[in-house]
């Protein structure tokens, strides 16, 4: 993986003081370490949609150094989702390939990951994958209201464009999907839900 | 061959094309590999702490006891029910029906395991011990290694499942009753339980939508899954009444900002019921509430035999190998 590291064309700036750089990393300039711990975390994927990765899904919320130790800070998209482990191990992997030893993942639960987090770069591959991107996450003043009727969402399909779409379940393959199936041209297809 | 000579079991047996045992060395498991990090314990999620950089502080005012033992009655909830429903897996009527309650279960699943950490942070002495040693975290301790008067879960949560009308009655009535509570839940003055319940509420307003739409679908349906719905909530009814009463440790934690007290939420709760049953043309069964054991329900650790039975099922792996890694 070292030719994907990115290298500076200013490898020379001195006189800044970074204690936490430094340590890192003491044979390089001091912002570099965690320019470098960045785009090592950038690269990491979503294990069960690996067309996006953990920016892209708005779940990396944070790289930091903090006393020479990279610091990562995740949080879950559902309270029982399945890929948080893998999403650690993977981080830790990358930031070790990448040359940081012994890198932290943190989880913050606040504030709850919303689908708005996803970013445009993000909704654009999802697209480019088949899956179709949330819309606006639904904002509750008081309480939530109960909804007996289907979802109205106007989608289109990933497929062919059409907008003759059924919901077929509010619940799909991961807990942050639904299922829909085109009209016209019958694929099914897996929409991203708004949370 | 040590493991022949001294009559200890292998569990690494394969077979040649003859049926005898091939003996393989450790650095040829296939699996040594996958090791990555650390050999965790085989039955968590091998996400060491859930509240990992999470600030569990415990908030003034509040006695750290009480906190710990009611999110275990919350924890305990959300557990006993993501149990009792992924019995379904598999066995829905079709592909749609079963993966939503998997993810239902799921949801719950992990709702549980933040609510059961916070426990263990708030109050270590209420996680079981184990041998020095042991690999098995906190909020799995608490999960496999209570006996059943141990469990405060509402009584709701664990009993039986029945057919198809039976589970998604059961998921209106708890989410329903839990989505009100979460939405309160969120203003906690414990950030560990407001960020679990801002969470909640958006995965429970999925849960509650689906079993209303479902209710609704079978309500108007044929006679007889309209007879079959009826049935369900006739049955189930007796164990509403229960989600409403205030335990002395909920008054506690409600009256120092932690907590809720279920029976602030009982109106808002049968109001949302009350239009569904509307919306599906049914009436509210007219059903007594089902007795405590001397006054003592669910979240004082008294159960239907049925939580016993499912707690035997869920735990006995768990307490079979409680060493067990990979």
């Amino acid at each position: 993986m070292t030719a994907a590291l990115q290298t500076h064309e200013s490898i020379i700036r001195d006189g800044r003081d970074d204690r936490d750089a430094r340590s890192a990393d003491a044979g390089s300039s001091p912002a570099e370490p965690l320019d470098r711990a960045r785009a090592a975390a950038a690269r990491v994927t979503d294990p069960e949609m690996p067309m996006l990765t953990l920016v892209d899904l708005g779940v990396l919320r944070d790289v930091a150094i903090e006393d020479g130790r990279v610091v990562t800070t995740i949080t879950p998209t559902y309270s029982g989702c399945p890929a948080m482990a893998t999403m650690r191990d993977d981080l830790q992997r990358e930031l070790q390939d990448a040359g940081f030893e012994d890198a932290e993942v943190r989880v913050s639960l606040t504030p709850a990951w919303t689908s708005d987090w996803i970013t445009e770069e993000g909704r654009k591959a999802l697209k480019g994958a088949g899956i179709s991107p949330p819309g606006q996450a639904p904002r509750h003043q008081g309480p939530v209201a109960l909804t007996l009727m289907p979802t109205n969402r106007a989608l289109t399909c990933t497929l062919c464009g059409s907008a003759n779409v059924k919901l077929s379940s509010e619940f799909g393959p991961t807990a942050c999907k639904a299922m829909y199936q085109c009209l016209d041209c019958l694929e099914p297809f897996q929409h991203v839900k708004e949370i | 061959m040590t493991a022949h000579d001294t009559n200890e079991p292998s569990i690494n047996i394969d077979h040649d094309e003859a049926g005898a045992n091939i003996e393989h060395g450790e650095s040829e498991n296939a699996y040594s590999g996958l090791l990555v990090n650390d050999a965790s314990w085989a039955f968590g999620t091998d996400f060491e702490d859930p509240l990992a950089g999470v600030d569990t502080t415990v908030p003034e005012g509040v006695d750290s006891r009480e906190l710990g033992v009611y999110c275990q009655m919350l924890g305990d909830d959300a557990l006993i029910f993501s149990q009792r429903i992924s019995e379904w897996c598999s066995n829905a009527p079709d592909l749609e029906e079963d993966i939503a309650l998997a993810n239902i279960a799921l949801d719950l699943l992990g709702q549980s395991r933040l609510l059961l950490a916070r426990t263990a942070a708030a109050d270590p002495s209420l996680v079981p011990q184990l041998p020095e040693g042991s690999p098995v975290p906190d909020e799995d301790r608490l999960a496999f290694f209570r006996e059943d008067l141990q469990f405060r879960n509402v009584r709701l949560a664990e009993v039986p499942n029945g057919d198809f009308a039976e589970a998604v009655a059961k998921i209106l009535m708890y989410s329903t009753w839990r989505l009100a509570i979460f939405e309160r839940l969120q203003s906690s003055r414990d950030s560990v339980l407001s960020a679990i319940a801002v969470k909640g509420v958006k995965e429970m307003s999925y849960h509650r939508d689906f079993a209303g739409r479902w209710v609704l679908t079978l309500a108007r349906g044929t006679e007889e899954s309209k007879a079959r719905l009826l049935s369900a909530l006739d049955g189930l009814w007796p164990l509403w009444d229960e989600l409403f009463e205030t335990h002395p440790i909920e008054a506690s934690v409600a009256a120092a900002g932690i907590g809720v007290d279920p029976a602030e939420v009982a109106d808002e709760a049968g109001v949302i019921l009350d239009q569904v049953f509307a919306a599906a043309g049914i009436d509210r069964p007219e059903r007594g509430a089902l007795a405590g054991v001397r006054g003592q329900k669910g979240r004082d650790g008294l159960h239907t035999e049925a939580l016993s039975k499912m707690l035997a099922d869920m735990q006995v792996v768990a307490r079979q190998y409680p060493e067990g890694q990979w």
